[in-house]
């Protein structure tokens, strides 16, 4: 396997605290790397840097120090069409002041292979109707975005990522707003998508289990640094979560897959039980 | 229905209601032609020197063909800043930018710069400057980090537009007032007629600014969802917003130069046509120059008629028919917020 996205010794400092979760945070000597074709996970406690090196990946914001590489080359020599072209993010809060239709976000994505065009081609048209029936949104296609339910606006973001036919899938926070049946079909369809397609992807999550049970490898982040990277029943131990979560954790085996799973050892706090 | 259809489709119906309200612009007004009469001056069978041809050829065709060109401008200039700031009450005069072009049209004139095309385009200039400086003085009152914010943007405008308007006012005192001939009535929106070589430098700079915002449309749409958003999807966002931003600022300078700050045409025909024809801007710029074109021709078609044999300052329909907008518009969108 070949490198497809590498972190050496990025640093990062925002330069003006921002009203964010982040809020003036900083990234310290982090450096990983994702392989091609696997799926990669971040982790970590609120306001350790997870966004923050999402945004470094996508060049949101460039290194301080340290440089990040996709296929080796620096991003800094990327334009930002070459960059979209190979990655994808499906972000955490959809936008909403602008009543675009399902359809023409979806087309959205296929905007970094044709900047110069003024209208989506045939090709970019027929691509944007499979990647909507792929997340089963192509019956919502013309509706406003803002008619939609959290879980279906979601699956209209991914279907404009996979329009994009990115090599890189990023996922930032993808369960956030689903249920629990949406919660499986996008495990499943992360799943899909990488061994079907051969897309790596890249799954920035605070759901520990989601991210054990789909992810090859894990990234544990805490406070801007590197705690852990590896598969993840070596992520995943009691001692490593408990010290980075600062509470105490019971790590047990999902007996269906073999993969860790996490869970809180919620404190007794009410006399008598 | 595609988008290149629906955008033909609203070309062509726009297109067609230009003609008939220019058609009735050019049939009305406050000297008593008939029909007849305006028909001979147009198909070139009446005299050179005759009444109804120097009406119909020289006063009143020059006049529609520049409201057509100013409306147009500004609705364009509107969808523009409307794009940039993800705002649909972002329009030349509520920003202010109408009004530092307006100063920069008062300096030129205490330089003397005449009637002459040349002159025309150095007032052209010294407009598009003074948009320039008040739409980045706006910007960098109104910019916090993560965005602009709906409240602090409309109130930057306001004291932008405050501050240029007194600034015209202490140069209009102290400068010979003869040297500043009309700069009254002009500051209000004035359609006057305008020789036919500054009518095609008019046009050329108005369809520079045209082209530029309509080049950059599709991105302006991946704009919308934000800037993080955009840049994700492989947009150059600092490159775009310099460029817009420089475009809806020719075009208001150059409306203002050749006819005075006109307000809220930028505001109420984004928004007609936003309710026509959706958000997309690969449609709305385009329609956006003919719509405009048609709602200050019809505009100042009233304003000639009205209280005919006087005149109204066409400024002052256009402020009737955007005030109730933006108030609408105010209520509706940010209830919430505001």
């Amino acid at each position: 396997m070949s490198r497809l996205v590498e972190f050496a010794g990025v640093g990062f400092t925002y330069a003006q605290p921002e009203r964010t979760r982040e809020g003036g945070f900083t990234l310290a000597d982090v450096s990983f790397a994702i392989e091609a074709g696997e799926v990669f996970g971040v982790i970590g406690p609120n306001s350790a840097g997870k966004t923050t090196l999402l945004r470094l990946l996508t060049r949101v914001v460039a290194p301080e120090r340290g440089e990040v590489r996709l296929e080796g080359r620096p991003l800094s020599r990327l334009a930002h069409a070459e960059l979209a072209r190979r990655v994808a993010v499906v972000p955490q809060d959809a936008p909403r002041p602008f009543p675009f239709s399902v359809e023409q976000l979806v087309l959205m994505g296929r905007y970094p292979h044709g900047p110069g065009r003024f209208f989506e081609s045939p090709e970019d048209r027929a691509l944007a109707r499979a990647a909507m029936a792929a997340t089963g949104v192509l019956e919502l296609a013309a509706l406003p975005l803002e008619q939609l339910s959290g879980g279906e606006r979601q699956r209209a973001m991914l279907a404009r990522a996979l329009a994009q036919a990115p090599t890189l899938l990023v996922l930032d926070e993808p369960t956030s707003h689903l249920d629990l049946r949406y919660q499986a079909e996008t495990a499943a369809l992360i799943q899909h998508v990488n061994a079907e397609r051969g897309v790596t992807v890249l799954l920035v999550s605070h759901d520990l289990n989601l991210a054990a049970e789909v992810c090859d490898r894990l990234l544990l982040l805490s406070r801007g640094r590197v705690a852990r990277v590896g598969a993840p029943a070596e992520v995943l131990r009691r001692e490593a979560l408990e010290a980075v979560f600062g509470c105490e954790v019971s790590v047990d085996v999902n007996p269906a897959s073999g993969r860790p799973v996490v869970q809180v050892a919620w404190p007794r706090v009410r006399a008598g039980r | 229905m595609s988008a290149g259809r629906r955008l033909a489709v609203a070309l062509a119906v726009l297109g067609a209601t230009l003609a008939a309200v220019a058609a009735v612009s050019l049939f009305v007004g406050s000297a008593a032609l008939s029909p007849g009469a305006v028909a001979r001056a147009l198909s070139g069978r009446a005299g050179a020197e005759s009444v109804e041809s120097i009406v119909t050829l020289q006063i009143r065709l020059p006049r529609v063909a520049a409201a057509a060109l100013a409306g147009g401008a500004l609705a364009v200039a509107g969808v523009a800043f409307q794009g940039l700031t993800r705002n649909p009450l972002a329009e030349p005069a509520v920003l202010g930018v109408s009004s530092g072009a307006a100063f920069g049209v008062v300096v030129a004139q205490i330089f003397g710069l005449g009637p002459s095309v040349l002159a025309a385009l150095g007032v052209a200039g010294f407009a598009f400057a003074g948009a320039l400086l008040a739409a980045a003085a706006v910007y960098l009152i109104a910019v916090v980090p993560g965005g602009l914010s709906i409240q602090t943007l409309l109130l930057a405008g306001v004291i932008v537009g405050i501050f240029f308007t007194s600034a015209i006012t202490v140069l209009i005192s102290i400068v010979d007032f003869n040297r500043l001939g009309g700069v009254v009535h002009w500051l209000l929106g004035n359609l006057a007629p305008i020789p036919a070589g500054s009518l095609a430098l008019f046009a050329a700079l108005a369809l520079l600014g045209f082209w530029l915002v309509l080049r950059h449309a599709r991105e302006l749409n991946l704009l919308a969802l934000g800037e993080e958003a955009a840049v994700q999807l492989g947009v150059d966002a600092e490159r775009l917003k310099r460029r817009v931003f420089v475009a809806a600022a020719l075009l208001t300078g150059t409306v203002v130069a050749f006819t005075g700050p006109i307000g809220f045409v930028g505001l109420v025909v984004p928004h007609l046509l936003r309710g026509l024809l959706g958000q997309d801007n690969r449609l709305l710029v385009p329609a956006a120059l003919v719509g405009g074109g048609i709602f200050l021709l019809a505009a100042d078609t009233l304003a000639r008629n009205l209280i005919s044999p006087a005149e109204l300052s066409v400024g002052v329909i256009t402020s009737f028919c955007g005030a109730p907008v933006f108030v609408y518009l105010l209520r509706t969108r940010y209830r919430v917020s505001l």
